[in-house]
């Protein structure tokens, strides 16, 4: 069930139309190297609006995670501006979450502590954290394991706490690092459509960054691509769809089509070891291994 | 399996050494002196000087010296350490106070409790801190770490003249040696907290002091008590030096008197109790802590 070009065209208008949360400007990292300094990321801007789910896609190395951790102010700008409704972003804050590919659960809180963290943090009285901890519990279906601690859940279950846990202190953008990539395939899918699920229910801007162009077709309104050395914008595209959904198939030809033209793209960017370029690959997850 | 053949090794290579006449046993106990001027009952002598004696005796016509084959003294067979360990457990009620090995223990324990339950009171948190702000840390270690290499005992006669002869200097020499090394090795390892895990609750709004009491200090707390016992391991090895400072007390008084006399059977005994208090109290700690962190699968 392709959705017509029409459609799709008046659904980008609509987002397009609604306030920006995000908005980066000029964004420069540089890093001191041997000689000098090595720029990471060069110029970038982007803008995404309200509710939006954006995907990061770009060959291994080139400033993915650099990018969103100097979002969610881990790491400083050497350049340009950040703006999250439309306020500089100086340092972590409650309007950015941040889910890690590894689950950083704290090992010694239960999974309800875990969730808690940040409401205890912003001084919440403990009843009323507990409570709305349990609510965020619920949406990810982990109601049951309030008291569990995190080793003893799954791979899937511990990143449905950790993204309850960054959700519970309701952040404007939900700052994700290839959240899914340490899963296995089928737990993976099924993590997709939760989180598609959840995103639909609440007023949260997702940043989502995979090394998996078929995740980022599933999932996106727009797909942010970067290209290598120094790392810049090579496009933002428009997913041809009408909204991320669970349904959403590889068989729809327009998604097909979005899926070749990325892929091109990030060929076009190969990086080349010992001046031969590396052998043809299909995915991006196998030219990050072939580079690395 | 391995673990007890590693205690049973040993013990065997002991009885063995100490129960077979052939192997070793350069002494001969005297049980008859026979007309040897210069031998009693239960001396020992060396098995060639006797062999002379029962040669020369036996040619001019007299009695010969009768004996069996024996170990020094220092090498006491291990039935007789245990009869001595018995008798620490079952103290007689006409010794002297100083002289029981169960008191002196006691004594002895006392000392590291306190010795290093101050050490703690002020390295561990001070540890704390250098591992978690640099600026503290690059303020106090270069002091610490040379304070490190003054040998704890030197400060003996200093502690004596300060504090007196009784418990107190003995305390101080084993926080002096305890205490520096405390601050090292637990700052050291607050600094290899998972970095992610401090990352992930700075996103979270966890900052400074809080950041430390609810992310830095539990994240490495089951690290932080395992260096904590093997603290205690060196507190114990600083308490033999203590103790000799001032009046001798304790549990190396107990030895050096039961030395002095010739007891070795008690020294072994002492000398034992520590190593099963020490090593006791060790596996007491370890599985204390496997049930304290349960999350944290090797408290090896
Ligand atoms: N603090 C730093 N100092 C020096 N170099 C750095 C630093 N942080 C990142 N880099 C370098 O910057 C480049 C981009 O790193 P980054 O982790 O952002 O890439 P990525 O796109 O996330 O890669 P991947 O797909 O492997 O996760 C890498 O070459 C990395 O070595
Ligand atoms: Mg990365």
């Amino acid at each position: 069930m392709s959705a017509s070009p029409d459609e799709v065209r008046a659904r980008f208008d609509r987002l397009k139309a609604r306030e920006p949360i995000l908005q980066v400007r000029g964004l420069c990292k540089t890093v001191p190297a041997k000689d000098g300094e090595r720029t990471i990321l060069n110029d970038v801007n982007f803008t995404t609006h309200r509710r939006e789910f954006l995907c990061v896609v770009g060959p291994s190395g080139c400033g993915k995670s650099t990018l969103i951790r100097t979002i969610a102010g881990l790491e400083e700008a050497s350049g340009g501006e950040i703006l999250v409704a439309g306020q500089p972003v100086h340092g972590p804050g409650p309007d950015r979450a941040m889910v890690f590919q590894g689950y950083t659960l704290f090992p010694w809180l239960t999974v309800l502590g875990n969730v808690m963290f940040g409401l205890r943090m912003a001084d919440k009285p403990k009843e009323e954290a507990a409570r709305e901890a349990r609510q965020w519990l619920d949406l990810v279906g982990l109601e049951p394991y309030a008291d569990a601690y995190p080793h003893t859940l799954s791979g899937g279950m511990k990143q449905r706490v950790a993204i309850a846990r960054a959700l519970a202190i309701q952040p404007r953008i939900l700052l994700m690092d290839e959240p899914f990539s340490a899963l296995d395939a089928r737990t993976r899918a099924r993590m997709q459509a939760y989180l598609v699920d959840i995103w639909r229910k609440i007023d949260v801007t997702i940043v989502f960054i995979t090394h998996d162009l078929d995740e980022a077709v599933l999932l996106a309104d727009r797909i942010l691509v970067l290209k290598t050395g120094p790392g810049e914008v090579v496009d933002l595209m428009e997913v041809p769809a009408l909204r991320p959904a669970a349904g959403r198939t590889l068989d729809d030809p327009a998604l097909r089509a979005t899926l070749e033209r990325l892929e091109g793209f990030i060929h076009a960017h190969e990086t080349v070891v010992d001046d031969e370029p590396v052998t043809p690959v299909v995915r991006l997850a196998s030219v990050a291994e072939e580079v690395d | 399996m391995l673990g007890v053949l590693s205690f049973v090794l040993p013990l065997a290579l002991w009885s063995a050494v100490s129960y077979a006449p052939f192997l070793w046993h350069p002494l001969v106990e005297i049980t008859d002196p026979g007309d040897v001027a210069y031998y009693s009952k239960g001396m020992r002598a060396p098995a060639d000087a006797f062999a002379e004696e029962v040669e020369g005796m036996t040619a001019s016509g007299q009695a010969p010296p009768q004996g069996i084959p024996a170990n020094p003294v220092y090498l006491p067979a291990p039935h007789e350490v245990a009869l001595a360990l018995w008798a620490a457990a079952t103290p007689a009620a006409d010794a002297r106070e100083e002289f029981r090995l169960s008191s002196s223990l006691w004594h002895s324990i006392q000392i590291i409790f306190w010795a290093f339950l101050i050490s703690s009171a002020i390295g561990v948190p001070l540890g704390i801190l250098c591992g978690s702000y640099s600026a503290i840390g690059r303020l106090t270690e270069p002091f610490v770490e040379f304070f490190r290499y003054l040998p704890a005992p030197a400060f003996g006669a200093l502690c004596v003249a300060v504090l007196g002869i009784y418990d107190g200097p003995k305390i101080a020499i084993v926080v002096i040696g305890t205490f520096f090394q405390q601050v090292l090795i637990i700052a050291g390892t607050t600094r290899r907290a998972d970095y992610a895990l401090l990352e992930a609750a700075q996103t979270l709004g966890a900052r400074n002091l809080r950041l430390v009491r609810n992310v830095v200090v539990p994240a490495v707390l089951p690290d932080l008590y395992n260096d904590q016992r093997i603290l205690l391991g060196w507190a114990w090895t600083y308490l033999i030096v203590a103790e000799l400072v001032g009046t001798s007390s304790g549990i190396t008084f107990f030895i050096t008197q039961q030395a002095r006399y010739q007891h070795f059977e008690n020294v072994y005994a002492a000398i034992f109790i520590l190593g099963i208090v020490g090593f006791g109290s060790d596996l007491l700690l370890a599985r204390l802590g496997r049930w304290l962190f349960p999350w944290r699968r090797t408290t090896a």
